[in-house]
C-alpha cells in the first residue's frame, strides 16, 4: 500500500477493483465503511455482488478478465472530459502523449462490449474518480491473478498518474496483501531476483555488499519462481525442494500438475505446523512453531513492521523455524543467528528502509517503512517527495483475452477466491472446530438462471469440470455471481478449486491465472470412474 | 473554541466536543454504560446525567455538546441518587448471577453496582426470561444479561456495516434481535462481543475457560490476512483462552471472525509434534538430530551431484520477517542458489 | 315556494361511514335521480359527502339545507331516506320526529370552530369545494405578495402554539428553522395521533385535508422548504386515502410541485405511513421512522429545527396546528388572537369522552371553563351520577378533581394543577371510576409503548406498573406510595424523551388529588369505586334472597350453591368476581363490597 490503513477514512473516493475487501480484509473494510460514513464515494468493480457493494455508490459488474478495458475506458473518459491532472502529468510523469494515443480504441462502445458495464456507468465512475484529488485505489488478487496481471496493475498505475492521486495522505494506490506477512516475505527477499530490500541479485555492487555481509560467495544468476520451480521439478532440473510453511498442492493451480512435480523430486523437506497435503509428499517433515509460539515481526500490507510475541510453548518437540533453519545451516557448514532480535538487527542493517527500526522502537505500535534512521517516525504514505526513479512513465497496455475462454465444451467462466471464514489452504482455519461448524463445506456459487437451465437446485452436488480436472461440489444458487460465471472458494481440499484452475501465468511475474478459466457444469456428482 | 467549566474547573475545547469528552480531558470520570468512544452517542443508559446551569433538568453528558460559558456539575447528591435509581432499575432486570458469569471481573455493570454499593434493590420485580436458542458456534448470547445499551447494535451497523441486529419489540419486552431472530446476516466478527459491557455477549470458545484472574495477556499480531491487526492473546497454563484487541490499537480493537475466533488450531491435536522421516513410503517419528542430519546430508548430496541450482526453497508469507530472512540466507549463502520464492502470488 | 337551492350533506367521516353513511348517501342519490321528482329540483338539488362535525354518537347525521335553511337529522338509516326526500325535499316539510334535539344545538352553541369550521360543510374529496370556500387563497397571497419574515411575524402575532401537546409557539419554531441556512429543509406534519381516545387529527384530515396541505405550504414558504412529509398512522385508512387524493388534486392544480403560484418556489409532499408505534408521535422518533430506522427517540439538543430529518433543519407541526394556519392567514392574526387567553390564543379541539352525555369532538376557545365544557357542551354526567374528575392530556396528562370545575382550560392553567392540554383528550370520570385503576391503565399503556431505549422508561415504568398492580389487587404496602413518588420523580427527570418524562403524570396527579383512594386500596383492601376485581367481595344478602337460582345459573365459576327457594351462598374462594350474579339478580340480594 502506498497509504497507511488509517488514512483510508480520509479518502474522498475509494475505487475497489478485484478485491472482496469485506471478506478478505474485514478490518480494512471497516475503515472504508468509516470513510463512507464520512461521505466518501465508493466504486466497486467486481464480477460478483460482493458485500462491499452495500456501501458502494456504483457497482461495475465487469466480466472476469476485462479489467484493462474498464480501466483504460475510464482513463479515456478522464482525458476526454479534461479531468486529468495536468500539473502532475507535466512534472511527475513521462510518455503521456504516446499513452494517450493508445487509449484510442477504448471507445465507450468497445469498453461496454468487453466489460459488460453500460457505457454511462463507466463514464460516471471515471468522473467520480477523475474529479477527486483524494482518491484511493484498492486491489488484490482479482487484478493480479491473471495472465495479464502485470498489465492490469500498470493500467491502474496509469490511472493514478493521470489524476495525480498519489503521494499525499489518503491518496494512493493500495494492493492489499492476502497473507499476514506477504509484504515481509517479499521485503526479506524470499524472491528469486533480489536480496533483502529489493536489491537486485544481478547487480555486482549489491552482490559484493551481501557477500561481505554473509561471508560467502553468492550466485549472480536470478533464480526460479515457484511456478517455474514446479515445472523444473517435473523436467528433472530441480532435484530438491525445501518448503517452509507452504502448501502448494492446495494453493497452486492445476493440482495434478503440482503433485506430479513434487513426486518427481529426489528430495522434499517440508517444515510446517500440520501434516499438509504437501507435507504428505515429503521425505522429511519438520514440526514448526506457529506464530503464537515464537517471537519475531510481521510486516503488514501498509508496510508496518509489528511485533509477534510468544504466548504459549509449541506442542511436543516442535521448534521455532529460526532454530530449525540455523541447525540445518550449521550442518551445511554455515553458521547463522537463531535469536529473533539479533536476526532482525542483522537484516535491518542491510536495508536502509529498515535501518531505523529496532524491537525497542516498534514495541507496541510498529513502524511503517521506510524508516532510515533511529529518529525517523516511519512513513505512513509513500512518494511524498517524488518517485525513486524520477519521473513515472505512462505505459500503454492493450486489452487481451484470458488464456482460456469459454467455448461449447466449457461454456462457464470459473473464478476463484476466498470467503470470510476460511483462510488460504485452510491448514489453520479448518482446524478450528467453530469455523468448520459454520463454514466447513465447499460450494460453488451459481446464478439462479443458470441453475434453472441446468435443473440444479440449491444444495445439489454437481460436477465442475475443466480441461485439467473435475470436482464434485455442492451448488449454492445465488445472485452473487452473474449468469455464465461460477465461483469456488479456494480453501477446501476435498473439492479443491485448484484441481480445475488454469496454470497459465503472467509472463512478467509468473502469477497464475486463478481468476479465469473455462469450465463445464454437470448437474450430478463425479461418477465413480 | 468554547470555554466551559466542569465542577468549577475551566477548560477550552472545540465546539463539537461533548460534555463527556471534555470531562475526560480533565480526568473527571462520569459513570457510563451505553457509551463507547468509537461509536456515536446513544444516550440510553442515562447514567452520565450531569447538571448544566440554566437547564431545567439534568442532561446526558454523552449526547450534549458544549456551548460557551456552560457550567457543568458532574457530581451532587441529587445526581448520585438519580444514577443509583437507574442502576437499581437495570439490576432489577438482571440475573445478578455474577458468581457464575463469564464476565465477572471485567463487567461494567458489576463495577458500577460495586461503586454504588447496591445490594438491596428497592425496585425488584419481573425479570425477562429468554430460552437459550442460539445455533451459531461462535457467539453466546445471554439475553437475560442484556441491558439494552445498544452498543452491539451500533458497532454492527456503524463499524461493521452489517446491521445483523437491532432492537425488537417494545416496552419491557424490548430486546436485541437478529433479523427474524436468525443468524442470517451475521459475519461473526465478534465486534459486538468486544463492546458488550456485561456478560450478555461472550465467545462460546472461552466459556468456562476461566475468568480474568490468573490470565497473562500477550500483545501480538494476528496470523491471518495482511491487515495485521494487533491482538491480545489471553493465556493461562500454556493455553490461549481467548483473543481480544484493545481499543488503543491502530485497528481500534476491531477484528474479524478469523482473528477473534480462529485461534484453536494452535491447540489442534493434529499439530506436528516430532520430526518425521519417510521410510518405505511411511512416516516414522525421528529425533531432531536424526532429522536435521538427514536433511543436511540429502541437500549436500544433491548439491554435490547436480549443483546448487538443482535445489530450491519455498518460504512462507505466514512466517516472520526473521525466518524469511534466515531462509533466503540459508538458500543463498548456505546452499548457493537464488532459487527461492514464496506464495505472494497465490 | 320557489326552490332555488337544495343541499343534502351526509356525514362521511370514519364514524359516519361506520354507521352507514355511504349507504345513506347512495339512497339519497338514488331517490333524487329516480321516481317522479321534477327536473327542476334535480338540477338544483345536490348531495355531498362531508367530514365529521363532532357528534359521531348521533350518526348518520344529515343536513338538508333549502336556501340556507338548514335542518339536521340524526340516526338516519337508508330506509328513512325516501320519506325525507318526499316530505322535506319535495314538499318542504321537515320530518320533525327525526331531526336533532336541543342537545345537538347546545353541543354546538358554546363551541368556536376554526379548524373544524369546514368539517361537516365541505366535501373532503373535492378540491373545488375547498377552493369555493376561499381555499388556497391564503397560500396564493403568501406566495405572491408576502415575505417569509412577514409570514413568521404574522404567526408570532397570532400566538398560535403547537397543538400536539407541548405548546411550543409555532411562529418561533418557524423562525428558528428559517434562520438555519441550508439547501434542504423539511416540514413534517405529525399525524401520528396516538393518545387513547383522541381523534381530532383524524377528523381534520378526513374532513378537510386541504387545510393541512395549505398550512404546510405556508409553512414551507416561511422556512424555505422544498419537501414536506405527512407522517400518518396506517390505522387511519380513510384519512390516508383522502390525504393522498387531496395531494394529488393540489398537485394537478399546481398548488404543489414546481413554481407554485407562478413563484420560483417548489414544494412537494410525501405521505409516510406509521406502523402503529405510539412513540413515533415523539418528533425525534418520528424522524427516525421516516428515515427508515426503528422509531426510537434521539437526545435533544440538537433540536429538529437545527438537525432533524436526514440531519437537516426540520419543522414538525401537528395536524391541528397546520389546519389553523390557512384561517389565520385568511382572517388575520388579530382575529385569531381575539380568542383565548393572554398566553393561549385561539381555539383547541378536544375529544370529549367518558361518562358524559354528549361524547364527541368539540372545538372551544382557549380559556373556557371545565364547567362550560362538561355541562353546557357535554350535557352533564351520564345517568345523573356525580362527576369525580376530568382526565386531560391522555397518558402524558393528569386528572383534575371535580372541585376544580372553575378551572380555565388553557396551557398554563392545566399545567398549574398538574395536568396538560396535550393533544386534547378529555375523559370525564364519575363515581363509578376508580382513579387508581385509571392511572394503572395509562401506565400500562406507556409501558407497552416504550421504545426500550432508555432505562427509566423501559424498566422504570414497568416497576411503576407492578406497584400499581400490587395496589389494585390488594397486595399494596404502605411504603408503596413513597416508592411510587420517588420512582415517578426519577423517571420524569432521567427519561430520554417526552414519553418517559411524562409517563408518571397520571400516577402523580392521582396521588395528589386522590391519595385516599390509594390508601383505601392499600390499608383497607377496598376499591371505593368497586372497579378493582380482586378487592370486591360478592355475598348474598340472605334476607332479600328469594332462592330463584338465577345467580346460580349465571355463575361461570360454580361458586354459588343453594336450594330452591332458600337463600343461596357464594363461596369467596371460588368466586372470580365477574359480577354476573350481581347483574342478574332481580331482587338486589347480591351484595358487592
Amino acid at each position: 500500500m502506498t497509504n497507511a490503513i488509517s488514512e483510508i477514512e480520509g479518502m474522498e473516493v475509494i475505487f475497489i477493483i478485484g478485491s472482496n475487501t469485506k471478506e478478505t480484509h474485514p478490518v480494512i473494510a471497516n475503515r472504508m465503511i468509516k470513510a463512507y460514513r464520512k461521505g466518501a464515494k465508493i466504486i466497486v468493480a467486481d464480477p460478483r455482488l460482493i458485500p462491499m457493494v452495500k456501501f458502494a455508490d456504483m457497482h461495475l459488474r465487469i466480466r472476469p478478465g476485462s479489467d484493462i478495458a474498464l480501466v483504460n475506458g475510464m482513463a479515456r473518459v478522464i482525458v476526454d472530459e479534461g479531468l486529468l491532472n495536468k500539473e502532475f502529468i507535466r512534472e511527475k510523469t513521462e510518455g503521456f502523449e504516446a499513452w494517450k494515443a493508445s487509449l484510442e480504441p477504448f471507445t465507450p462502445e468497445y469498453v461496454e462490449r468487453l466489460t459488460g458495464v453500460p457505457r454511462e456507468d463507466v463514464a460516471r465512475a471515471a468522473r467520480i474518480y477523475g474529479s477527486s484529488r483524494r482518491g484511493g485505489i484498492f486491489y488484490t488478487m482479482g487484478i493480479t491473478q491473471h495472465t495479464c496481471g502485470t498489465d492490469n496493475v500498470t493500467a491502474l498505475a496509469n490511472l493514478v498518474s493521470l489524476t495525480g492521486n498519489i503521494g499525499r495522505p489518503s491518496t494512493g494506490i493500495n494492493p492489499l496483501r492476502g497473507q499476514n506477512n506477504v509484504q515481509g516475505a517479499s521485503d526479506a527477499a524470499c524472491l528469486p531476483n533480489v536480496y533483502p530490500g529489493y536489491q537486485k541479485v544481478d547487480d555486482p555492487e549489491v552482490q559484493k555488499k551481501f557477500e561481505l555481509a554473509w561471508g560467502r560467495p553468492l550466485s549472480p544468476a536470478v533464480g526460479m519462481t515457484s511456478t517455474i520451480m514446479m515445472n523444473a521439478a517435473t523436467d528433472g532440473k530441480i532435484k530438491a525442494l525445501y518448503i517452509m510453511g507452504e502448501n502448494p498442492v492446495i494453493t497452486d493451480p492445476n493440482m495434478h500438475h503440482t503433485v506430479k512435480a513434487l513426486e518427481s523430486l529426489d528430495f522434499l523437506v517440508v517444515q510446517d505446523i500440520f501434516l499438509t497435503d504437501t507435507a504428505r509428499l515429503a521425505e522429511v517433515v519438520l514440526p514448526a512453531a506457529c506464530s503464537f509460539e515464537k517471537n519475531g515481526t510481521f510486516t503488514n500490507t501498509e508496510r508496518k513492521v509489528q511485533r509477534v510475541r510468544k504466548a504459549v510453548n509449541p506442542p511436543g518437540e516442535a521448534k521455532d523455524d529460526l532454530w530449525i533453519l540455523s541447525e540445518i545451516s550449521r550442518r551445511l557448514g554455515y553458521e547463522m543467528e537463531a535469536e529473533p532480535e539479533k536476526v532482525f538487527d542483522e537484516y535491518s542493517k542491510l536495508w536502509p528502509a529498515l535501518s531505523g527500526m529496532s524491537y525497542l522502537r516498534i514495541d507496541r505500535h510498529g513502524l511503517n517503512w521506510p524508516c532510515p534512521s533511529p529518529e525517523h517516525p516511519g512513513t505512513p504514505y509513500l512518494y511524498k517527495d517524488g518517485f525513486p526513479k524520477g519521473k513515472v512513465p505512462f505505459i500503454s497496455v492493450a486489452y487481451q483475452l484470458p488464456a482460456e475462454v469459454c467455448d461449447d465444451q466449457y461454456p462457464f467462466v470459473l473464478t476463484t477466491g476466498r470467503n470470510l471464514f476460511q483462510y488460504h489452504s485452510g491448514s489453520m482455519t479448518r482446524r478450528v472446530e467453530q469455523i468448520e461448524a459454520h463454514a466447513g463445506e465447499p460450494y460453488v456459487e451459481i446464478n439462479p438462471s443458470d441453475s434453472e437451465n441446468l435443473g440444479i437446485r440449491n444444495g445439489d452436488t454437481i460436477t465442475v469440470r475443466s480441461r485439467r480436472g473435475e470436482i464434485s461440489i455442492k451448488a449454492r444458487v445465488t445472485l452473487r455471481v452473474s449468469e455464465g460465471t461460477v465461483f469456488i472458494p479456494m480453501h477446501y481440499r476435498e473439492a479443491a478449486a485448484n484441481v480445475i484452475t488454469n496454470d497459465a501465468f503472467d509472463p512478467h511475474v509468473k502469477i497464475p491465472e486463478l481468476k479465469v478459466c473455462a469450465v463445464n457444469i454437470i448437474p450430478s456428482a463425479v461418477s465413480a470412474v | 473554541m468554547v470555554k466551559i467549566t466542569i465542577d468549577g474547573r475551566p477548560i477550552e475545547v472545540t465546539e463539537s466536543t461533548t460534555i463527556l469528552q471534555a470531562a475526560k480531558l480533565l480526568n473527571i470520570s462520569i459513570p457510563t454504560l451505553c457509551h463507547h468512544p468509537k461509536l456515536t452517542p446513544f444516550g440510553g443508559c442515562r447514567l452520565c446525567i450531569v447538571e448544566v446551569k440554566g437547564m431545567p433538568k439534568p442532561v446526558t453528558a454523552c449526547t450534549t455538546t458544549v456551548s460557551n460559558g456552560m457550567e457543568v456539575t458532574t457530581y451532587s447528591p441529587y445526581l448520585e441518587e438519580l444514577r443509583k435509581t437507574v442502576l437499581e432499575l437495570i439490576l432489577s432486570d438482571h440475573p445478578n448471577d455474577c458468581m457464575v458469569c463469564e464476565q465477572a471481573g471485567s463487567c461494567k455493570l458489576q463495577d458500577l453496582a460495586y461503586d454504588y454499593g447496591i445490594r438491596e434493590n428497592r425496585y425488584e420485580g419481573e425479570r425477562r426470561i429468554y430460552p437459550n436458542r442460539d445455533g451459531n458456534p461462535f457467539i453466546e448470547r445471554d439475553l437475560e444479561k442484556c441491558i439494552l445499551c445498544g452498543r452491539c447494535v451500533k458497532v454492527c451497523d456503524e463499524v461493521q456495516g452489517v446491521e445483523a441486529i437491532d432492537f425488537g419489540y417494545r416496552g419491557f419486552r424490548s430486546k436485541i434481535c437478529t433479523n427474524y431472530e436468525e443468524d442470517l446476516e451475521c459475519e461473526f466478527c465478534g465486534q459486538c462481543v468486544s463492546v458488550c459491557p456485561t456478560g450478555a455477549l461472550t465467545g462460546k470458545q472461552w466459556k468456562k475457560k476461566g475468568r480474568k484472574g490468573g490470565q497473562v495477556e500477550v500483545e501480538t499480531t494476528c496470523p491471518y490476512c495482511g491487515t495485521g491487526c494487533n491482538i491480545t492473546a489471553h493465556v493461562k497454563e500454556n493455553e490461549i483462552l481467548k483473543i481480544t484487541s484493545k481499543e488503543q490499537t491502530w485497528n481500534e480493537g476491531w477484528l474479524c471472525v478469523k482473528g477473534r475466533f480462529g485461534y484453536r488450531f494452535v491447540q489442534s491435536p493434529e499439530r506436528l509434534k516430532r520430526p518425521l522421516i519417510k521410510r518405505n513410503g511411511k512416516f516414522e517419528e525421528a529425533s531432531w538430530d536424526e532429522a536435521l542430519d538427514h536433511v543436511a546430508r540429502r541437500l549436500s548430496e544433491i548439491k554435490e551431484k547436480h549443483g546448487a541450482d538443482s535445489i530450491g526453497g519455498l518460504s512462507s508469507a505466514r512466517c516472520t520477517n526473521e525466518e524469511n530472512y534466515a531462509f533466503q540466507k540459508l538458500i543463498r549463502a548456505g546452499i548457493g542458489t537464488n532459487n527461492v520464492d514464496h506464495c505472494a502470488r497465490l | 315556494m320557489q326552490k332555488n337551492n337544495i343541499e343534502i350533506r351526509v356525514c362521511m367521516g370514519t364514524g359516519g361511514i361506520a354507521s352507514g353513511g355511504a349507504e345513506v348517501l347512495d339512497a339519497f342519490r338514488r331517490e333524487i335521480e329516480s321516481s317522479g321528482i321534477r327536473a327542476s329540483v334535480r338540477e338544483n338539488c345536490s348531495t355531498h359527502r362531508v367530514g365529521c362535525r363532532g357528534l359521531c354518537a348521533k350518526d348518520v347525521l344529515v343536513d338538508v339545507a333549502i336556501d340556507d335553511e338548514k335542518v339536521t337529522y340524526q340516526y338516519i338509516k337508508p330506509d328513512m331516506v325516501s320519506r325525507i326526500v318526499k316530505e322535506h325535499v319535495l314538499e318542504n316539510t321537515p320530518v320533525t320526529e327525526w331531526t336533532v334535539g336541543e342537545e345537538y344545538h347546545n353541543f354546538h352553541k358554546k363551541q368556536v370552530k376554526v379548524v373544524l369550521s369546514d368539517c361537516g360543510r365541505l366535501d373532503p374529496e373535492s378540491i373545488d369545494d375547498y377552493i369555493a370556500a376561499d381555499g388556497y387563497e391564503a397560500a396564493r397571497n403568501v406566495f405572491t405578495s408576502w415575505t417569509p419574515e412577514q409570514v413568521i411575524a404574522e404567526m408570532k402575532a397570532s400566538g398560535l402554539r403547537g397543538r400536539g401537546g407541548a405548546g411550543f409557539p409555532t411562529g418561533t419554531k418557524w423562525e428558528l428553522a428559517r434562520a438555519n441556512v441550508n439547501d434542504d429543509k423539511y416540514i413534517v406534519c405529525n399525524a401520528d395521533e396516538g393518545d387513547p381516545g383522541a381523534f381530532m387529527d383524524r377528523a381534520v384530515i378526513e374532513g378537510n385535508p386541504h387545510s393541512v396541505i395549505e398550512g404546510m405550504l405556508i409553512g414551507a414558504f416561511a422556512i424555505g422548504s422544498k419537501k414536506g412529509y405527512v407522517y400518518i398512522r396506517a390505522e387511519y385508512p380513510l384519512a390516508v386515502d383522502r390525504l393522498r387524493l387531496a395531494i394529488r388534486e393540489a398537485t394537478e392544480r399546481g398548488f404543489l410541485g414546481k413554481k407554485i403560484f407562478g413563484s420560483e418556489l417548489d414544494f412537494e409532499i410525501a405521505v409516510k405511513l406509521g406502523a402503529g408505534a405510539f412513540v413515533c408521535g415523539e418528533e425525534t422518533a418520528l424522524i427516525a421512522s421516516i428515515e427508515g430506522q426503528r422509531g426510537m427517540p434521539r437526545s435533544k439538543p440538537p433540536f429538529p429545527v437545527n438537525k432533524g430529518l436526514w440531519q437537516k433543519p426540520t419543522v414538525i407541526n401537528n395536524v391541528e396546528t397546520l389546519a389553523n394556519i390557512p384561517y389565520i392567514m385568511r382572517k388575520g392574526a388579530t382575529w385569531f388572537a381575539s380568542y383565548g387567553t393572554e398566553k393561549s390564543k385561539g381555539t383547541k379541539v378536544f375529544a370529549l369522552t367518558g361518562k358524559i352525555m354528549n361524547t364527541g369532538l368539540i372545538e372551544v376557545p382557549m380559556g373556557i371553563t371545565l364547567q362550560e365544557i362538561i355541562y353546557d357542551i357535554g350535557g352533564g354526567i351520564e345517568g345523573g351520577k356525580k362527576l369525580k374528575a376530568v382526565q386531560t392530556g391522555g397518558p402524558s396528562g393528569g386528572c383534575i378533581p371535580a372541585d376544580m370545575l372553575d378551572l380555565n382550560v388553557d396551557y398554563e392553567s392545566l399545567a398549574k394543577v398538574g395536568s396538560i392540554v396535550g393533544s386534547g383528550g378529555m375523559i370525564v370520570l364519575n363515581e363509578d371510576d376508580c382513579m387508581v385503576n385509571m392511572a394503572k391503565y395509562f401506565i400500562q399503556f406507556t409501558q407497552e409503548e416504550s421504545c426500550g431505549k432508555c432505562v427509566p422508561c423501559r424498566v422504570g415504568t414497568k416497576r411503576l406498573l407492578e406497584i400499581m398492580e400490587r395496589v389494585t389487587t390488594g397486595q399494596g404496602k404502605e411504603s408503596d406510595l413513597e416508592l411510587l413518588e420517588a420512582l415517578s420523580a426519577s423517571i420524569k427527570v432521567t427519561s430520554l424523551c417526552g414519553l418517559g418524562q411524562t409517563a408518571p403524570n397520571p400516577v402523580l396527579s392521582t396521588l395528589k388529588y386522590f391519595r385516599e383512594e390509594f390508601e383505601a386500596h392499600i390499608r383497607d383492601k377496598k376499591c371505593p369505586a368497586k372497579v378493582c376485581k380482586e378487592l370486591i367481595i360478592y355475598s348474598v344478602i340472605e334476607d332479600a334472597c328469594k332462592g330463584c337460582g338465577a345467580c346460580l345459573r349465571a355463575c361461570p365459576a360454580g361458586a354459588i350453591t343453594g336450594e330452591k327457594k332458600k337463600p343461596h351462598r357464594i363461596d369467596p374462594e371460588i368466586c372470580i368476581r365477574c359480577g354476573a350474579c350481581f347483574d342478574v339478580c332481580k331482587f338486589k340480594s347480591v351484595g358487592r363490597d
